[in-house]
């Protein structure tokens, strides 16, 4: 029989390993693709897999020499950001007023609001895509921009409703009652308090447009494709290009990676928010 | 000059009525406090006059002005919040600031006017503080300042006190108290707790689903309550209502048979009253005399007894299987479940007809809500 403080000591070395296990099966293809992007092409391809080889870096210098990244990489800058700056200009004054001046639909509209996003994309593709064509939109960042920030409007409301419910709403009426005009209430007051959860949806936001490949893919060409269009322009059909193709998705989530690995902090506080309340 | 007049004020909540039709005049300088059950609406017309909440009809008036549609901010009005509502974000100085600074006052005048309330509340060392630096005590008084240094015409108060722990309940009450004298503001506050009616009002509002039970002073109310809720509601403990019946009455007095026992004759104007007619008979706890169990015709059992240093209150129990409380002396000594007699003070003896309105003292004017 184990004691109560072994069987504790069991009970935590268990879950420890199982976390461990967890957390390398998600990051193994991030490891393998970083792996790979130093091999040759030969390496890349052989069987068994070679855990040990020399590295090079050719892979990068053939990118370099074939496709500008510094094109693809500022249109991904760009139409984040632009997105990003969109959506939070659109949801900030409808958590407010969903949050502060509740009736009761806005329930339900949260819901149907999120309930787009189950939606499968490619079911709206073909008339989004002759809109876009009407509209001169096509292989445009203000396309992309537009697009991004309508697929993620919803969450970044729910995310931002979620941090404005938290705020007691005397706060809000004790600035009302100090003079203040609704949008001073939302700059002065309601922004400042609520900067911690505001950050955490512009930062995911960020990540998700980062990410985005589908709509990218389809609606973009060349002048505003963003770096997950490069990936995919080096996925081909026939030939060898497993290493290029590692070198190229790891240019492309680095950027990514690094920017979410120093906001880390302030994204794990941010999505678990609501959610242990 | 502040007088706020209130007429024929209602609200509802989509179908639910808050507020039934309430008249009400504060005077200037007054000290008015709403005080009622939860849920009577108190807070909702203390947030009408704020004007947090929009009137779903009738005006209110502060002096000539028709305040009714003003925006908050335009009432010349300044609210206590229960949960202080401080802007956590900034220091001490700038949440008193924050309203002189939109209304865009010469910084010069902002400093002086926030100096001159943080010396009122002795604030001056915490200036530069964030509220989550502050305890509840000093949070309550930011929050007071915040709107001293708006002069406003009327302070509006939504239970200030009830966040705090008893002991700085009572002193911060008297600060308040003070600071109404001193300021010689006109202050409207709302409680739940009577005894902060008590101590605080010049006038307090008793307030019950929705509209006015009775409007007067402290005493006024304690002494003549006009009905059955009303004396209920204010003094603790609560007095105690017994069932009877009408065996006689008339102008000069009535003589009821309480269903526990004993027959009284009241001091009472009875000429409403109707021989037979179902009463309640009320007595507080100050004004019975516990006896011997024969030297009274009320005999009870002594239930618990609470022995509280320079009272002691004792539950009984009528033979009816009636409840009560009673003051006894401090050095009582009283045992479970003992025969006592009750003999109870008939001149501050209450009486309240079937529809539970106060039956007058001769003489005395009929007032009713």
């Amino acid at each position: 029989m184990l004691t109560l403080k072994q069987s504790r000591r069991l009970q935590t070395v268990l879950i420890a390993t199982l976390a461990w296990l967890v957390a390398l099966a998600i990051f193994f293809p991030i490891f393998w693709m970083i792996l790979t992007s130093f091999k040759t092409e030969i390496d890349a391809f052989a069987t068994p897999p070679q855990l040990f080889f020399t590295p090079t870096l050719e892979n990068y210098v053939h990118i370099d020499e074939r496709s500008d990244y510094f094109h693809f990489a500022w249109n991904s800058v760009v139409i984040s950001f632009g997105s990003t700056l969109a959506g939070m200009l659109l949801a900030v004054p409808a958590a407010y007023s969903m949050a502060f001046f509740e009736t009761k639909r806005t329930k339900s509209t949260l819901l149907w609001m999120l309930s787009t996003k189950m939606l499968p994309p490619v079911g709206v593709l073909v008339p989004i895509y002759l809109l876009f064509k009407d509209a001169g939109l096509l292989d445009t960042k203000t396309g992309l921009v537009i697009i991004y920030t309508l697929i993620n409007l919803p969450i970044m409301v729910w995310m931002v409703y979620t941090y404005f419910k938290e705020i007691p709403k005397d706060i809000l009426e004790a600035a009302r009652l100090d003079g203040a005009t609704p949008a001073q209430e939302i700059y002065r007051v309601l922004l400042p308090i609520g900067k911690g959860g505001l950050a955490s949806t512009v930062l995911l936001s960020l990540i998700l447009c980062w990410n985005e490949a589908f709509w990218s893919l389809n609606l973009t060409a060349s002048s505003a494709a963003p770096l997950t269009a490069m990936v995919a322009s080096y996925s081909s059909p026939e030939g060898l290009f497993w290493a290029k193709l590692s070198a190229v998705s790891t240019l492309a989530c680095a950027p990514i990676l690094i920017f979410g690995w120093l906001s880390q902090k302030q994204l794990v506080r941010g999505l678990s928010f609501g959610a242990v309340k | 000059m502040a007088d706020l007049t209130i007429r024929n004020l209602k609200k509802s909540f989509e179908d639910i009525d808050i507020i039934k039709g309430i008249d009400l005049d504060i005077k200037d300088h007054e000290f008015v406090v709403f005080v009622g059950p939860s849920g009577c609406g108190k807070s909702t017309l203390l947030r009408l006059i704020a004007g947090l909440e929009e009137v779903s009809s009738g005006t209110i008036h502060l002096d000539d002005r028709d305040i009714t549609d003003v925006a908050p901010a335009k009432r010349d009005l300044a609210m206590v919040f229960q949960t202080y509502a401080l802007y956590p974000h900034m220091t001490v100085r700038k949440n008193m600031s924050f309203a002189l600074e939109l209304a865009g006052a010469d910084k010069a005048e902002i400093n002086r006017k926030v100096d001159e309330a943080a010396q009122i509340l002795e604030l001056g060392h915490l200036l530069d503080r964030k509220p989550k630096a502050l305890s509840g005590g000093q949070r309550q008084r930011v929050a007071i300042g915040r709107s001293i240094v708006r002069h406003p015409k009327i302070f509006l108060f939504d239970e200030p006190l009830s966040n705090l722990d008893a002991a700085l309940r009572v002193q911060m009450r008297l600060e308040l108290a003070r600071l109404h004298h001193e300021l010689k503001a006109t202050m409207i506050y709302v409680t739940h707790d009577q005894v902060e009616a008590m101590t605080l009002a010049d006038k307090v509002v008793v307030l019950n689903g929705g509209h006015i039970e009775q409007v007067g002073s402290p005493l006024e109310l304690y002494h003549h309550p006009v009905n059955a809720f009303v004396a209920g509601f204010i003094g603790t403990p609560k007095m105690a209502f017994l069932k009877g019946k009408v065996e006689k009455a008339d102008r000069a007095g009535v003589t009821v048979k309480l269903d526990c026992g004993p027959e009284y004759q009241l001091p009472l104007d009875g000429s409403r009253l109707k021989a037979g007619e179902s009463v309640t008979f009320g007595m507080r706890p100050e004004h019975i005399e516990v006896t011997a169990a024969d030297a009274s015709p009320f005999k009870v059992t002594l239930d618990v007894t609470e022995h509280l240093g320079a009272d002691t209150f004792c539950y009984v129990k009528a033979q009816n299987g009636e409840t009560l409380t009673v003051r006894a002396g401090g050095d009582y000594a009283g045992r479970f479940g003992e025969q006592v007699g009750l003999t109870p003070d008939l001149a501050h003896c209450h009486l309240f007809d079937e529809k539970g309105r106060a039956v007058p003292k001769p003489g005395a004017p009929a007032k009713a809500a």
